[in-house]
């Protein structure tokens, strides 16, 4: 039972204040969204601050239960994501890892890089551009995601990708908060 | 024309659309898993009113936070309101909250609608 104990430590040592893992449902979203709520306010975060470590939070979990990939085929579990939460003394950190299919990685990859390399407004340019033009997709997504949690927390979006096999890859996801805000 | 009200929950909005009392207003927080399906009866309730609409109308957003998706149909809902004479927008926020401001200002910048911006 020591890795009980050591996933205690590991979670103290790396200041992780919530992590779930397993399937990632709309309910589920709600439930950590109102966990994730109730800790900031037991230590009074201000409010602008909830908001964003939100807004990331709720993109995060929604591109998660809209486009991951079902586990089924690549293991015994059911779709399995990981979502984390932490809190250093200058920032929150939100991070996420899911099963995508490995021919996504190239566009996914794209995408973050492009919005890595715009500044703020370039940012606004092209969330304004998308929201204008861009369609709702089948899964219910306005393609916005990712350019909204770069917009909200002000910071590049950092991510990587783990093969699990051929056709699947595991993509990691994090983005950092800053407390004290510019 | 018959009212819509949507009661709020923690993931969709309070909606109230009533021509007769000329009570229109979205609040709370928008965060739907499927936003298309939970704005349809707005813009079908907008697309209806504007074939009968009152001289003015004033449309109140007070959103305390949205997703992405939703926020795709609240400019879907600006589209249809375009399309209504004497139509003012009113965006609240709260006092602290610039990215709602800015939100708020972004979509006064796609659309052509009078906007007002009230704090609470």
């Amino acid at each position: 039972m020591k890795y009980i104990y050591e996933l205690h430590r590991t979670m103290l040592d790396k200041d992780l204040i919530l992590i779930y893992e397993g399937e990632i449902t709309q309910d589920i979203t709600k439930s950590v969204l109102s966990m994730a709520e109730r800790n900031m306010d037991s230590y009074g975060e201000q409010s602008k601050i909830k908001r964003k470590v939100f807004n990331v939070m709720v993109e995060c979990l929604q591109n998660i239960s809209k486009y991951a990939v079902p586990m089924e085929e690549t293991s015994d579990k059911k779709n399995s994501a990981v979502f984390m939460i932490g809190k250093e003394d200058n920032s929150y950190f939100i991070t996420s890892g899911n099963p995508i299919l490995s021919k996504n990685v190239k566009d996914i990859a794209g995408r973050l890089d492009r919005i890595n390399d715009l500044d703020k407004d370039g940012l606004k340019n092209l969330y304004k551009d998308i929201i204008k033009n861009g369609k709702i997709s089948a899964k219910g997504g306005a393609g916005l995601g990712f350019i909204d949690m770069a917009r909200k927390s002000g910071e590049k979006l950092r991510f990587d990708f783990e093969p699990i096999n051929d056709e699947f890859t595991f993509f990691s996801l994090k983005t950092t908060i800053p407390r004290k805000l510019k | 024309m018959k009212i819509l009200n949507l009661a709020g929950t923690e993931d969709t909005p309070k909606v109230i659309l009533d021509k007769e009392n000329e009570l229109f207003e979205i609040s709370g927080r928008s965060l739907p898993e499927d936003s298309a399906e939970f704005f349809a009866p707005i813009l079908n309730w907008i697309e209806e009113y504007a074939d009968d609409k009152n001289d003015e109308t004033r449309f109140l957003f007070k959103l305390e936070y949205f997703n992405t998706a939703s926020s795709k149909l609240i400019l879907d809902v600006l589209s249809k309101l375009e399309e209504i004479e004497g139509v003012t927008v009113v965006w609240y926020y709260h006092e602290d909250d610039e990215d709602m401001q800015e939100a708020g200002e972004e979509f006064e910048e796609l659309v052509e609608l009078e906007f007002e911006f009230e704090t609470y």
